[in-house]
């Protein structure tokens, strides 16, 4: 009962906040509606015991994505009001995509029998000292070790990707050239200069 | 407790929002990619929801590597959006018309 309590709270607190994402006029606010969103959506996950995951979006996306949408959109100096324009132009065909895709999903899924398995039942709570990380781990060090070092590897190259877009050589800037550094010898350097002593006055 | 109806229910209004967000803000490329987040985030409730209801915790796994991709992909998408409005002072959809670089 309590759970149901808590799920429907947090789902009306989700669903606002996504309202909130995508109608709020200043992207900043947007953002952090979209924090909101995830909070919240974790806080769903750990009710329906999927604790490893919900831990993960919170430090993952709240973290390190939000905070870098946010340092992104308070870089860029964004004329809000041109992009607002034609705000409602659209709106009617949104806000009927949305109904139109709200009323599918849930006459399919309320409907009796409509997923062709029993969706009026939750899933049975997991035993006592089971543990969600435990269990995600046991499978993806094993089964699922490659995909895994695939998506460290994509990580990888993410970062290389953003790294190398985002850097940008201004002329005339002074800067220190490592391998340049390293690569120095001593005849560039030093020279040695043959000449008579001076003659005491 | 929580049936899966309920979740899916929930899975399809939050998709749905951002799909009404995508229509909405059809001009700014940062909200377009926040609403991408969000169609990420419902799909992860399915995945999540399938999970737990048919006790398979391989549909967890996925989720796990959905949040991998979509944290690289928000991250490039971001890079691109800094150089994009270094080159065109702009983040206009509508001033994305060539691609000549």
């Amino acid at each position: 009962m309590l759970i149901q309590v808590l799920f429907h709270l947090f789902a009306a607190i989700l669903i606002l906040a996504a309202l909130g994402v995508i109608t709020a006029r200043n992207p900043v606010y947007s953002a952090l509606a979209l924090v909101m969103c995830f909070v919240t959506s974790a806080a769903i996950w750990l009710l329906i015991e999927a604790e490893f995951l919900a831990v993960v979006l919170v430090l993952v996306y709240v973290g390190a994505v939000m905070v870098l949408f946010l340092f992104v959109v308070m870089m860029l100096d964004i004329n809000l009001a041109e992009l607002r324009k034609g705000f409602t132009r659209f709106a009617w065909l949104g806000w009927l995509t949305a109904l139109a895709v709200i009323a599918e999903i849930v006459g399919v899924v309320w409907a009796r029998g409509g997923l062709g398995l029993d969706a009026s039942r939750g899933p049975a709570p997991e035993p006592a000292g089971y543990s969600n990380t435990l269990a995600l781990g046991s499978v993806l060090y094993t089964r699922y070790a490659y995909p895994l070092e695939l998506a460290a590897v994509l990580l990888l190259v993410a970062i290389v990707a953003a790294i190398s877009l985002t850097m940008r050589h201004r002329a005339g800037l002074k800067h220190q050239d490592v391998s340049r550094q390293v690569a120095v010898r001593r005849e560039d350097r030093v020279r040695l200069v043959k000449m008579d002593a001076e003659k005491r006055p | 407790m929580i049936t899966l109806a309920q979740l899916l229910t929930l899975s399809g209004v939050l998709f749905s929002l951002a799909v009404a967000g995508i229509f909405l803000n059809r001009k700014n490329v940062i909200l377009l990619l926040m609403c991408v987040e969000l169609l990420l985030l419902a799909a992860n409730f399915n995945f999540i929801a399938f999970s737990r209801y048919l006790d398979d915790i391989n549909g967890q796994v996925f989720v796990f590597f959905i949040l991998t991709v979509a944290a690289a992909e928000s991250a490039i998408g971001l890079a691109i959006l800094v150089v994009l409005f270094r080159e065109r002072r702009s983040i206009n959809v509508e001033d994305l018309n060539t691609l000549k670089g």
